[in-house]
């Protein structure tokens, strides 16, 4: 469960100013937020808004042409990301933070078992107890609905949405605080689709996650999200809590948004 | 036409003034892969001429040389090698490990306790113990750099949930002075508790990968393991039907066309010195049973 | 009693003896001379020049003669001498723009100062077995002409004169040209060690990958700028007495590709180059590393890396055959030790395999 002390009322992500540009061409610019503890932001917008540059910046995978991100620490440090080393990246990526991407074959191993798949976070942070490992990776699989029968069973041999679940897993068994999401659900079946949400909403209720979820698909940002950020050719239009944004939109944009999806 | 003309060990000092400044940094930085400039040799690459290029650049005139391949002194190569260092180096040579200063060696550690002052030279074919998880060379440095070694254990983690204990039997990886992650070329697992501690200095080469390290004397190597699957040591069911020992690597001998075969020693000086001091194995027990076995 | 194994010392003797009687062959037959080799080989001997990177046309002959015509093992004998050889420094570059010209060719424009020069070449001619040939006999003496002191620019300079390909880039006297054979090598590389890797990398390697290049697999767009082959002046500079002497000469062949290039944000589009250079008469090998350099251009230009032949780490570590072949060849060496563990292992998971499902296995018979 998520410590509710007096940590959450400070911020845990500050981006301020943000910019990217390629030559003349801004993929994105002056972009400016806060994210608190245990709250998820959904980042909405058509391909080519700059949603996914955003994203890598705030993940520390692409450095800003302008402004900076900082991120408070496990000791309450707030730090700029461009002052870590890259050890320190590397290590927050496989402690603190989490990154699903789109295509499970970019955040999985697809030839090795879903056991080591889940285990290869533990282990790396000194785990070295193989019994150990192996229970806590089975009691994941059993969180995110996959059969502890299939932990010996390479993601190859999986389907869409459980290599897709078993992602997920290897992201939080480290249990990070903040979880970046690049179209979680891209790619996937409706039905499957509606199943992987839920599981998403409850894994993030219950263990008081932070996160922020880059998609084009507003139904995602509506069953996830505490608040929402519209983009639109590089800047962000319109933002607000997730409800708001998406029953009364203030921007035409938004509004050609909201209406190209049926209603909850 | 150009005579050919050769330095003493073969190599210009300039080349051995810079083996050396990469074998002190390696020495410096236990189990670090030093990357050097490997020359070519007279020998072909991947038949030791890392280890030649170490034994070259570290050999004096004073120096009492052996070579063994497989843990034997008498294949072919080690011949090979012995032969090239008698020549180019006037060196002495010998076969026993006890008078040796500088032993060359590809895939064994010699069963008898190596002492301080005495010099391990392996030949080493691909120095990287993550090559084969990832073949890049610019991400395994940086995995080393790192310390970025779950990998590693990835693979650990697998042979056990696939065969129920860890599936390498030889070039079996080790943690060296608690810090780099190393590959002890592909000597058998029987041989990695021989590293740890060991009184003498162990350096590496390997020539057509470039790279020289070193475990410095007294430097702590510990084979990867779980604390619920420790490493363990492979284990004859049979002593050396030579010399009775119990306690050293065996070589399998097919000894006819039905599949009869024996165990015996592959180190062949300690097995040589043990049935000097009368120790006999079931094969060779007395001279009115020979060539009865089986 | 069992007896290890001994006595390999007298074994290698002999089957050195034996592999020097093998290389004489029929003794009847008069045996070959350096001169034969170098005169009538002469493709080989530059092939082996170029890859054992040694200029020396006599020292190439006699490792063909000692290799008996195994052209990599050639190459691994001028290589281990080569390595052995004090440096007194570097010459200057050579001026390909100067050179006596046997042949030139070019793809790109029909008619080109200089002219195009066909040379002594085995194109058009008809792959037909030539009976003639089994006896000995003199050809037919060249034809003669005079020629003309009129220089031959190099058509990537006429192609310069109007900034349509990219400029060479200019030598910095700041940063010397490296040395793969001296220094250890980190990658990323610069293309001056791509280029010496790519000189001295194997000719069936690299004309697998240019030709892949041409399949699809990293395609650049190639025409063959321009194909040059003949003598070039070498100069070295010499502090003592302040300017450059001429040492000789060298016999060289120049490819120069010039590819596509659609330009960037900050760039006008223009063509590219992709460079190969190798000495004697190598047409093949110079072509093939041209098309293999400008695909290792591939991040430098922005383009996507998908191919074998881009990869920078993939070519430059198996383009060597001398550690190719050494590695490969290996395998030959003894590995017992290696193979009884992975026997015992074996062993042991077979009966494990055996004990979990309860299935007999034939137990060895010495056991």
């Amino acid at each position: 469960m998520v410590d509710m002390n007096s940590a959450s009322d400070q911020p845990l992500l500050v981006a301020e100013e943000l910019g990217k540009s390629y030559g003349r061409l801004a993929a994105c610019r002056d972009v400016s937020f806060v994210l608190y503890p245990g709250e998820v932001l959904a980042i909405v917008g058509e391909s080519g808004s700059g949603k996914s540059t955003l994203l890598q910046m705030l993940s520390a995978q692409l450095a800003p042409s302008a402004g900076r991100v900082s991120y408070r620490m496990r000791d309450g440090v707030l730090r700029s990301l461009a002052d870590l080393g890259e050890a320190e990246r590397r290590f927050l990526f496989r402690t603190d933070w989490g990154y699903v991407h789109q295509d499970p074959a970019q955040g999985l191993r697809m030839a090795v078992s879903a056991g080591a798949n889940v285990g290869e976070r533990l282990m790396a942070i000194g785990w070295n107890n193989y019994g150990r490992i192996r229970q806590t990776a089975s009691s994941w699989l059993q969180r995110v609905e996959i059969d502890a029968a299939r932990i010996d069973d390479a993601p190859r041999t999986y389907s869409g949405g459980m290599r897709q679940r078993l992602q997920i897993a290897r992201n939080l068994v480290t249990e990070p605080r903040l979880v970046f999401m690049d179209e979680p659900t891209g790619g996937l079946d409706v039905s499957v689709q509606a199943r992987l949400l839920d599981l998403m909403r409850s894994l993030v209720n219950e263990l008081g996650l932070a996160a922020i979820v880059v998609t084009h698909d507003l139904a995602v940002a509506r069953l996830l999200s505490h608040r929402v950020m519209v983009m639109k050719e590089g800047r962000v239009i319109e933002t607000g809590l997730t409800d708001q944004v998406l029953d009364d939109p203030r921007e035409p944009y938004t509004q050609l948004l909201v209406s190209s999806i049926l209603p909850p | 036409m150009n005579a050919p003309t050769y330095n003493f060990a073969y190599l210009d000092e300039q080349t051995k003034r810079m083996i050396r400044r990469a074998i002190l940094k390696a020495i410096a930085i236990p189990g670090y892969q030093v990357p050097f400039a490997s020359r070519e040799m007279p020998m072909p690459y991947g038949w030791g001429t890392g280890g030649v290029q170490v034994t070259a650049a570290i050999l004096g005139p004073h120096d009492v040389l052996k070579v063994i391949d497989q843990g034997s002194d008498d294949t072919t190569n080690a011949i090979s090698i012995r032969k090239f260092f008698a020549k180019t180096a006037g060196v002495e040579t010998t076969t026993s490990t006890e008078e040796a200063s500088v032993i060359q060696t590809r895939h064994r550690i010699p069963e008898a306790p190596l002492r301080e002052g005495q010099v391990l030279v392996f030949q080493v074919p691909i120095p990287e113990p993550l090559r084969f998880l990832e073949p890049r060379e610019t991400e395994t440095r940086r995995m080393h750099a790192l310390a970025e070694y779950g990998l590693m254990h990835v693979k650990l983690y697998e042979d056990i949930a696939r065969f129920g204990h860890i599936a390498t039997s030889y070039a079996y990886p080790v943690k060296v002075n608690a810090r780099y992650v190393m590959d002890p070329s592909p000597t058998p697992k029987f041989d990695n508790p021989k590293m740890d501690n060991c009184p003498a200095l162990q350096l590496f080469g390997a020539g057509r990968e470039k790279r020289i390290y070193a475990i410095p004397p007294y430097t702590s190597v510990v084979s990867l393991d779980f604390e619920d699957h420790p490493f363990t040591r492979y284990k004859f069911d049979a002593p050396c039907a030579l010399c009775g020992a119990e306690d050293s690597y065996l070589d399998e001998i097919v000894t006819d066309d039905k599949g009869s075969r024996m165990f015996v020693c592959s180190d062949t000086d300690y097995c040589e010195g043990r049935q000097a001091a009368g120790h006999r194995g079931v094969e060779n027990a007395a001279p009115h049973k020979e060539g009865a076995h089986g | 009693m069992y007896v290890a194994v001994k006595g390999g010392e007298r074994a290698i003797e002999n089957a050195h003896r034996l592999l020097a009687h093998e290389r004489r062959g029929d003794r009847s037959v008069p045996e070959l001379s350096l001169a034969q080799i170098s005169e009538q080989l002469g493709l080989a001997v530059d092939r082996v020049m170029s890859e054992g990177s040694l200029y020396d046309r006599e020292l190439a002959a006699l490792a063909i003669k000692q290799a008996r015509g195994d052209l990599i093992e050639a190459i691994f004998l001028v290589r281990a001498f080569r390595a052995t050889l004090p440096r007194f420094g570097a010459t200057e570059p050579v001026d390909t723009g100067e050179m006596r010209v046997q042949r030139r060719v070019s793809s790109t424009f029909k008619d080109i100062p200089g002219g195009q020069v066909l040379g002594p070449t085995f194109d058009y001619t008809h792959r037909l077995l030539d009976p003639a040939l089994a006896e000995a006999g003199d050809p037919e003496a060249p034809a003669l002409a005079s020629t003309s002191d009129a220089p031959m620019p190099r058509v990537t300079d006429i192609l310069g004169q109007d900034g349509l390909i990219e400029r060479s880039p200019d030598a910095d006297p700041d940063v010397p040209v490296g040395d793969l054979t001296r220094d250890p090598l980190s990658y990323p590389a610069g293309r001056d060690l791509r280029l010496q890797n790519l000189a001295r990398g194997d000719e069936g390697f690299l004309l697998a990958l240019g030709y892949s290049t041409q399949r699809g697999y990293g395609r650049n767009h190639p025409f063959a700028g321009e194909i040059r082959f003949g003598e070039v002046e070498v100069e070295f500079f010499a502090e003592e007495i302040g300017f450059a002497v001429p040492l000789g000469s060298l016999a060289l062949t120049e490819c120069q590709m010039v590819n596509q290039f659609k330009g960037s944000a900050s760039e006008p589009p223009c063509f590219t180059r992709g460079y190969g250079l190798a000495f004697g008469q190598s047409e093949r090998k110079t072509m093939s590393m041209a098309l293999v350099d400008r695909a290792l251009r591939a991040r430098e230009l922005g383009e996507d890396l998908i191919a074998p032949a881009q990869d920078e780490e993939f070519v430059m570590s198996h383009s060597d055959n001398v550690q190719a072949t050494g590695f490969v060849e290996h395998l030959k060496l003894p590995h017992y030790v290696d193979f009884q563990s992975e026997l015992g292992l074996l062993r042991k998971l077979r009966q494990e395999f055996a004990d979990a499902n309860a299935v007999p296995v034939l137990k060895e018979a010495a056991e």
